[in-house]
C-alpha cells in the first residue's frame, strides 16, 4: 500500500517535471548573438507588411500626425477567452522602451516575454518565428521612433485551463514551427512571397481554419474559417476556391477593389491599407505565392 | 348605461390610432426601402463605371482615353448625387432589411459627409487621370480604391 502510494507520487512528480521540461520558455539560439543595425526606414515597410498596427493601435486613438500609436487596448473575444493587445510603444514601463534588441526578438519570434513566460498565440509569433534577423532588427529601429504612450495594459481575461500561460508550451510543442507550408519556392518572386505571406503578413491566422486546440490545420490551408470576431466567415484564397487572376489580386492589393469592383471591408481594410504602402513587387510575389497554392 | 356608450368609442378610436400607427410605419418603411434601392443603384453605377477604368488600369483592356474620360466623368456625376435625399434616416443595418448601412452615418454625419466628398474629389482625380495616361490612372485607381475602403470600413457594416 505505502509502496504504491509513493509510486504514485514519484509518477506526479514526474509527470510535473516533464511537464516543466516540455514547456520551459525557449531562448534565442546562436544566430541572434550579433544584430545587424536596424534601418528605421526599412522598417517602416517591415511593419506595414507584418500588421502590426492593426492589432496594436486602440480603435479610438491610431495616430498622431500619421504615425501609429501603439497604446493596445484592442479586444480580441476567442472561445479560449478574450485577450487585450499589449502597448508596445516605446515607453520603458508599460511598453517595450527599455527592452534589449535580444528581449524583443524572442519575444517576436519564440513568443516569449522579457520574464521568460510564454505570450499566447493571438500574437502571432508563429509567423513571425521565420522573420529574418535582419527585417527584426530594422522593425525594432522603426518602432523606437513611433509615439510614446503610456497607456496601461488590460489583464487578459482568459478561464482555466488557459489561464496557465505556462501550457501554452504545450502547445507551441505541437504548432510551432520553422518549416514553410509551401515546401517549394522555385522562384525568388515565389520565395519572397512565401515570406511576406508565411512570416509577416501572418495570411493564414485568419485565412486557414483551426484545429480543435487553436492550432493553424494545414490540410485546409488559405481554405478559409469562420471569422474570429463572430459572424460571417473569411474567404478561401486558395485557387481552387478563388478565381482571381494575378492581376486582380494585385488590384486588390492596392487598392482594396475586388474584381467587381466592390472593396474590401472589415479587418481586410486596414489589411490593404498596410499592402498598399509596400513596394508593387511585393504585392505581386503575394499573388504568386496564392497562385502556386 | 355611459360606461357603455363609452366603450365602442375607446375601441374604436383604440382601432383608428392602431391603424394609422400600422400606416404610418407602412409609409416609413416604403420611403426607406426606396432610398436604399436608389443608393444601391448609385454604388452599382459607381462600380459599373470603376470596372472600366479597373480594366485598363490592370492592363485587361488597353488605355482609351476617351472611354475613360466618359467613365470618369459619369463617376464624378454620380458621386454628386443628392445625399439628403438617398441617406434618409433610419435606414439602417438591423432596423431595416437589405442595408448594410451603420447608424454611424447619421450620428458622425460631418464624418460621412467628408467620406462623401473625398468620393467626389476621387472621382474628380480620375477625370484628370483619364486625360492623361495609363500610369496615372493606375495610380488615380489606387487612390480611389481607398477612398471607397475608409468609406466602407467606417460606415458599412458586414454582410450577413
Amino acid at each position: 500500500m505505502w509502496s504504491f502510494a509513493r509510486f504514485c507520487a514519484v509518477a506526479c512528480l514526474g509527470a510535473i517535471a516533464v511537464f516543466w521540461a516540455v514547456t520551459r520558455p525557449a531562448q534565442l539560439d546562436k544566430g541572434w548573438a550579433d544584430p545587424p543595425t536596424g534601418n528605421a526606414e526599412a522598417g517602416a515597410l517591415v511593419f506595414a507588411a507584418a500588421g502590426c498596427a492593426s492589432c496594436h493601435t486602440s480603435p479610438d486613438v491610431k495616430t498622431s500626425d500619421g504615425a501609429p500609436i501603439l497604446t493596445g487596448g484592442r479586444a480580441f473575444e476567442t472561445e479560449f477567452g478574450t485577450f487585450y493587445a499589449p502597448n508596445i510603444s516605446a515607453d520603458p514601463s508599460v511598453g517595450i522602451g527599455d527592452w534589449t534588441f535580444a528581449e524583443f526578438a524572442r519575444a517576436l519570434t519564440l513568443g516569449v516575454s522579457p520574464a521568460g513566460k510564454h505570450y499566447y498565440p493571438a500574437f502571432p509569433y508563429t509567423s513571425y518565428a521565420k522573420m529574418d534577423t535582419g527585417d527584426v532588427a530594422d522593425l525594432f529601429a522603426y518602432m523606437k521612433t513611433l509615439p510614446v504612450t503610456p497607456e496601461p495594459n488590460k489583464a487578459h481575461a482568459v478561464t482555466f485551463p488557459f489561464s496557465q500561460r505556462r501550457a501554452v508550451g504545450v502547445w507551441k510543442r505541437l504548432y510551432m514551427t520553422d518549416a514553410y507550408h509551401l515546401e517549394n519556392a522555385s522562384t525568388p518572386e515565389l520565395e519572397r512571397g512565401r515570406y511576406l505571406v508565411e512570416a509577416l503578413a501572418h495570411c493564414a491566422e485568419c485565412h486557414t481554419p483551426r484545429t480543435a486546440l487553436g492550432g493553424l490545420d494545414h490540410v485546409r490551408w488559405m481554405e478559409g474559417a469562420p471569422d474570429p470576431a463572430g459572424t460571417g466567415r473569411i474567404p478561401a484564397i486558395t485557387p481552387q476556391k478563388l478565381d482571381w487572376s494575378t492581376a486582380d489580386l494585385v488590384a486588390y492589393f492596392t487598392s482594396g477593389l475586388t474584381p467587381d469592383y466592390d472593396s474590401a471591408g472589415g479587418d481586410m481594410a486596414v489589411v490593404i491599407e498596410n499592402l498598399s504602402k509596400l513596394p508593387e513587387a511585393d504585392r505581386m510575389a503575394i499573388a504568386a505565392y496564392l497562385g502556386a497554392l | 348605461m355611459s360606461k357603455n356608450f363609452l366603450l365602442p368609442i375607446a375601441a374604436l378610436t383604440t382601432a383608428v390610432v392602431l391603424a394609422t400607427t400600422a400606416s404610418g410605419d407602412g409609409h416609413a418603411d416604403k420611403a426607406l426601402t426606396a432610398a436604399i434601392d436608389a443608393r444601391q443603384a448609385q454604388m452599382q453605377l459607381v462600380s459599373y463605371n470603376m470596372g472600366i477604368l479597373g480594366g485598363m488600369a490592370k492592363g485587361e483592356t488597353p488605355f482609351d482615353s476617351a472611354m475613360a474620360t466618359a467613365a470618369a466623368e459619369s463617376l464624378a456625376l454620380v458621386a454628386r448625387l443628392d445625399r439628403s435625399i438617398l441617406w434618409l434616416e433610419g435606414s439602417i443595418q438591423g432596423d431595416v432589411p437589405d442595408t448594410r448601412a451603420k447608424a454611424e452615418i447619421w450620428s458622425d454625419a460631418a464624418g460621412f459627409e467628408k467620406a462623401s466628398s473625398d468620393l467626389e474629389a476621387a472621382a474628380d482625380g480620375l477625370v484628370t487621370a483619364a486625360g492623361a495616361d495609363i500610369t496615372a490612372l493606375q495610380t488615380a485607381m489606387g487612390a480611389a480604391g481607398q477612398t471607397c475602403s475608409a468609406c466602407h470600413k467606417a460606415y458599412r457594416g458586414p454582410r450577413n
